[in-house]
């Protein structure tokens, strides 16, 4: 492929991702480009179409194809007490932090399915903090929050999500969390009780609360240099002082200016706490 | 100009990139990525290969610049993609059961670099790489793959040259002299 025919190809991409945006809301005009490139070159080829034009042609006209097309962009890839590490350093550093507020809010922004919220509603539980805590879970996509909302996990998952809770530091026998009705383990109404899940999308959405602690991981690693920008400003924007940000194991506060409202509370797993 | 070396390993990979980085000098002119398969809970390798050579290796941040004499290593877990002039991460699912996925950063080095990569398929008993192998091609990159019969797993290298049968062979002593004849040390 030639240099030109490149550019000709980030053009019909440009092109289509504006015919999403205008013609349905949905911006992902500031994501990274290399994930979303080769995502939307799967849609096109199991389409049976040549292009990427052909493509935007298809969702202008046929918009059959567009829950296909977002199913494709949505990554909702996610695990309960993912890299256990950090879910450590949570219990163990942040929500010490946490105990002299009357009332603790969380963001678990990016929450897919819900896993990562039902991790720290444990977490909270165990510290003796639940009970006056509310996890604000919010993602873009609505099927994943109809999924969060049931409170449930596939079965399958719960050994590996099992040995996850052990290693993050769980104190008590994780089946004493949930039950087991056919093949999905069901979470203690307790636990969910306190979390609310609600549609937000990170690109054009506000805030809507002023936080205790934000926790955002996997999320913006799929979003370009300027979204960081100004997802992490929106971030900044929605702690209180000294409030506490997590992000995921491999992602850092961008731009450095932006950082320098932060300092490491525990650098290795990316919590930073917010200056006075 | 090459500025981009892709480096894709499997089993026996460890001790594969390590002859290959230590034979790279402190003044190499083009940056290096590599993906490694191996356990999503590993974290030794980038310590490991730092010790292995004059450039410095570390896991990748997302969004990390690309530098020539750097090595950038796909963290345990995530695919690694090079977008313009930086990296960037996903946890997209697995690429034919893997993640970190070497097809992966192949098919996007030579989208963003075009004819400015090297892609270097090494040792391992599978096939991933292959068909990033032949996409580096056809944007004019370079295809280099370890002689299968000096690999310590044959396999994936077969595989790339199947699929690319254009590639050069290189016994692993002769890749990392090849990349610096390729990219140079800067003057
Ligand atoms: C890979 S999942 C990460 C889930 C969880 N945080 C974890 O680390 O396991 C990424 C999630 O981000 C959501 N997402 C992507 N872009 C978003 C946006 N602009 N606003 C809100 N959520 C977004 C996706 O829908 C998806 O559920």
């Amino acid at each position: 492929m030639s240099s030109s025919e490149s550019s000709v190809e980030e053009l019909e991409l440009e092109l289509l991702l504006e015919a999403l945006y205008r013609r349905h809301g949905l911006d992902f005009r500031g994501y990274a480009m290399a994930s979303l490139r080769r995502r939307v070159w799967r849609r096109v080829q199991l389409d049976g179409l040549a292009t990427i034009t052909a493509l935007t042609d298809r969702l202008l006209h046929h918009p059959d194809v567009l829950e296909r097309l977002l199913a494709d962009l949505s990554i909702n890839v996610t695990e309960m007490f993912r890299d256990p590490g950090f879910h450590r350093a949570l219990r163990e550093k942040v929500l010490p932090l946490l105990r002299t507020y009357p009332f603790v809010r969380v963001w678990n922004a990016g929450c897919s399915t819900g896993e990562e919220a039902y991790s720290m509603a444990i977490a909270l539980q165990e510290a003796g903090l639940l009970d006056r805590s509310r996890i604000y879970a919010t993602d873009m996509n609505e099927g994943a929050l109809a999924r969060a909302r049931t409170g449930t996990v596939p079965l399958a998952s719960m050994q590996s999500y099992t040995e996850n809770y052990q290693r993050a530091g769980g104190t008590r026998g994780f089946s004493e969390y949930y039950e087991v009705q056919g093949d999905m383990a069901v979470f203690d109404p307790a636990l969910t009780r306190n979390i609310v899940f609600a549609q937000h999308n990170l690109a054009t959405d506000r805030s809507f609360n002023e936080f205790h602690v934000i926790v955002c991981r996997n999320v913006m690693i799929y979003f370009g240099r300027d979204l960081q920008r100004r997802v992490h400003q929106l971030f900044l924007d929605s702690l209180v002082p000294l409030g506490l940000l997590g992000l995921g194991r491999k992602e850092t506060i961008q731009p450095p200016e932006l950082a320098a409202s932060y300092e490491p509370l525990e650098s290795a797993e990316k919590l930073y706490r917010r200056r006075s | 100009m090459i500025d981009l070396v892709a480096i894709g390993a499997s089993w026996g990979g460890l001790r594969a990139i390590s002859t290959v980085l230590r034979a790279l000098p402190s003044t190499f002119a083009a940056a290096v990525v590599v993906v490694q398969h191996r356990a999503a809970t590993d974290s030794m390798l980038a310590p490991l290969l730092d010790r292995a050579g004059a450039l410095p290796v570390r896991d990748a941040d997302d969004k990390d610049p690309l530098r020539a004499g750097e090595v950038l290593v796909a963290p345990a877990d995530y695919h690694l993609l090079v977008d313009g002039d930086a990296v960037a991460l996903s946890v997209d699912a697995p690429v034919r059961f893997s993640r970190p996925s070497i097809d992966v950063l192949f098919e996007t080095a030579a989208q963003a670099r075009g004819d400015r990569v090297v892609a270097v398929v090494l040792t391992g008993s599978n096939a991933d790489g292959a068909a990033g192998l032949m996409t580096v091609r056809r944007h004019g990159g370079i295809a280099l793959v370890q002689e299968p019969a000096d690999a310590e797993r044959p396999e994936m290298p077969s595989a790339a040259l199947r699929a690319c049968p254009g590639a050069q062979v290189r016994p692993l002593a002769a890749i990392g002299p090849e990349l610096v004849r390729i990219c140079g040390p800067t003057a």
